[in-house]
């Protein structure tokens, strides 16, 4: 079969189950988006930043806050692709229930992987509008370009992650997930310092890493840092967005179809 | 006479250590209802799940339509009822049916109506506003019911409609689903209440470690395989001792446990034996498809697998 011949009224019903789900517990959801970030920016953006001062020639907060936006995209769409997406596989039988209908496997992956991307946008754009009242944005003219790239960013930590939602036997394999991958990103890709102040190899290491390039794109869009090369960030992650999906169809296809 | 909705020729699966399905042949014709039966782990779910293209055949020809399992487009089609609840638990009884709709690409302008029709025939109405967690079991069976309908199917199958109901809703399923074939509709329901498929099925095919023992009508198979007659007695102290209380009749013997399970094709001098002797109960009945089934698969207790 080929994945990616989609029928997009059969990925829209996939994302739009979902969405419906969500809108019934926004408010609580939506908590969540605002709540972390915003206290890390506090915490650190204030309290760190006051000692920093510029990093890279930009106020510490806007530094910071451009990075936990990529950050938090990241963590949002890889939870909903493990753990939300997993209940909706293994616990609840919602797959199953679509793949009794004429919606096949990498339709199911395709919805989940746009809809945990849509679930980045909305909790970035709450980031954007914290960042934005705590002064972590430098220029509104480019900074809304940010929205469509949060998007990407989304597909491209989805992708990898429903990867892993289709072999893992139980919700306790995501923590090596995270421990492996997630959280060193978050450390080493430049969220909170410039990746050239790390030795050579972890910069080569990070060059591959998909955060990376995230971050890369993000914070030239909401400060005054230039923009280099942004063909080959946007390709990046378009990479993992693609090659995420497609080996996540083959492997939900494995597993759900023997 | 008209095509066959479902056909099978020398049909394998094999997974990488075993055949679970043994190179079978059967064909479904439109409008019956089609019993698939056999013991835990005789196959029947995995022939369910290839015909609705969820498990590769490994070899012959399995056909839904005229074409092949494997073909996506089939699943307009058909409808499924699965044996575990897999309804949307967010969701209200209306919106599962809704955004069940919206998998077949059905709009929500063409779904209301068809959705109000399907609540009323799964008597669900009063609660299409509530959440499906509040639902009795029997209700819940219902909505599934009625969830495969949403596309008003030509084909219906449904895997153990009736499992862990109670008798009421049991007998309420089982209206719907005499209705459904009243209405054209082919079914094909896997069991293994003997009951349930006397009732409803027209031909069944009787499952065994991935080969059909045997296939008819449910009166057909009673006719072939077991005497008309049974008498199952409880106080028998031995063998000897049955042997002396059927001797001089013609009767075949299953021993179970405590029970003596007597067929024969005429009762009456055994029933008149077994009164005369107060310690013995016993039940006389017309023999079942249980009896064929038991016949045929055996009394041992079988592993799941």
């Amino acid at each position: 079969m080929n994945i990616f011949k989609l029928i997009p009224t059969h990925v829209l019903a996939v994302w739009r189950r979902n969405f419906l789900v969500w809108k019934k517990l926004a408010g609580a959801s939506m908590l969540g988006n605002f709540g972390d970030p915003f206290l890390y920016l506090l915490g650190l953006g204030y309290g760190l930043g006051l000692y920093i001062g510029d990093m890279n020639g930009i106020p510490y907060m806007a530094y910071l806050a451009s990075g936990i936006l990529c950050s938090s995209a990241m963590n949002t769409a890889t939870f909903e692709s493990l753990y939300s997406a997993f209940t909706r596989m293994n616990q609840q039988g919602t797959w199953e229930s679509m793949l009794a209908t004429p919606v096949r496997v990498h339709e199911i992956i395709a919805g989940e992987q746009i809809w945990a991307a849509t679930k980045s946008l909305i909790s970035g754009t709450a980031i954007f509008l914290v960042a934005g009242l705590l002064g972590g944005i430098q220029q509104w003219d480019t900074a809304l370009f940010a929205l469509p790239i949060i998007f990407l960013i989304g597909l491209a930590f989805a992708g990898p992650a429903l990867a892993i939602c289709a072999i893992s036997p139980s919700y306790d394999f995501f923590l090596y997930y995270f421990t492996l991958a997630v959280t060193p990103m978050f450390l080493f890709c430049g969220v909170f310092y410039p990746i050239d102040t790390l030795p050579a190899f972890v910069q080569m290491v990070a060059q591959v890493l998909p955060l990376t390039h995230a971050v890369a794109l993000i914070r030239p869009l909401l400060t005054e840092m230039p923009l280099t090369m942004p063909l080959l960030h946007i390709g990046v992650l378009a990479l993992y967005a693609v090659g995420g999906f497609a080996l996540a169809s083959r492997l939900a296809t494995r597993r759900l179809l023997r | 006479m008209s095509e066959a909705v479902v056909s099978a020729k020398n049909v394998v699966k094999a997974f990488a250590d075993r055949q679970v399905i043994c190179g079978i042949d059967f064909d479904i014709r439109p409008g019956i209802c089609f019993g698939i039966l056999g013991p835990n782990g005789a196959g029947k779910t995995t022939l369910m799940r290839m015909l609705l293209g969820l498990s590769p055949v490994t070899s012959g020809d399995y056909t839904l339509f005229g074409k092949a399992v494997s073909d996506a487009s089939i699943h307009a089609r058909v409808g499924v009822v699965p044996q575990l609840d897999n309804l949307d638990p967010d969701f209200s009884v209306r919106l599962n049916l809704k955004v069940y709709a919206g998998y077949f690409g059905i709009s929500a302008k063409e779904a209301e109506p068809r959705i109000e029709e399907l609540l009323e025939f799964a008597a669900l109405t009063s609660r299409g506003n509530d959440q499906v967690a509040t639902l009795s079991g029997g209700m819940r069976r219902r909505l599934m019911v009625a969830r495969a309908l949403i596309n008003n199917p030509d084909l219906i199958v449904l895997d153990e409609p009736s499992t862990g109901l109670d008798p009421q809703a049991r007998h309420l399923i089982w209206q719907r689903l005499r209705s459904l074939k009243a209405h054209g509709k082919t079914l094909i329901l896997t069991t293994h209440y003997m009951e349930e498929a006397a009732e409803l099925c027209d031909e069944l095919i009787v499952l065994d470690r991935g080969k059909i023992l045997t296939r008819g009508s449910p009166h057909a198979l009673i006719k072939a395989h077991v005497e008309a007659e049974v008498v199952a007695i409880r106080g028998l102290s031995n063998a000897l001792d049955a042997d002396e209380l059927c001797d001089g009749l013609d009767i075949r013997r299953d021993h179970i446990g405590d029970t003596w399970f007597c067929y024969t094709n005429d009762a009456r001098a055994l029933v008149a034996r077994c009164s005369e002797r107060p310690e013995l109960t016993f039940i006389h009945r017309p023999a079942s498809l249980e009896d064929v089934f038991l016949k045929l698969t055996g009394r041992d207790m079988r592993d799941e697998a």
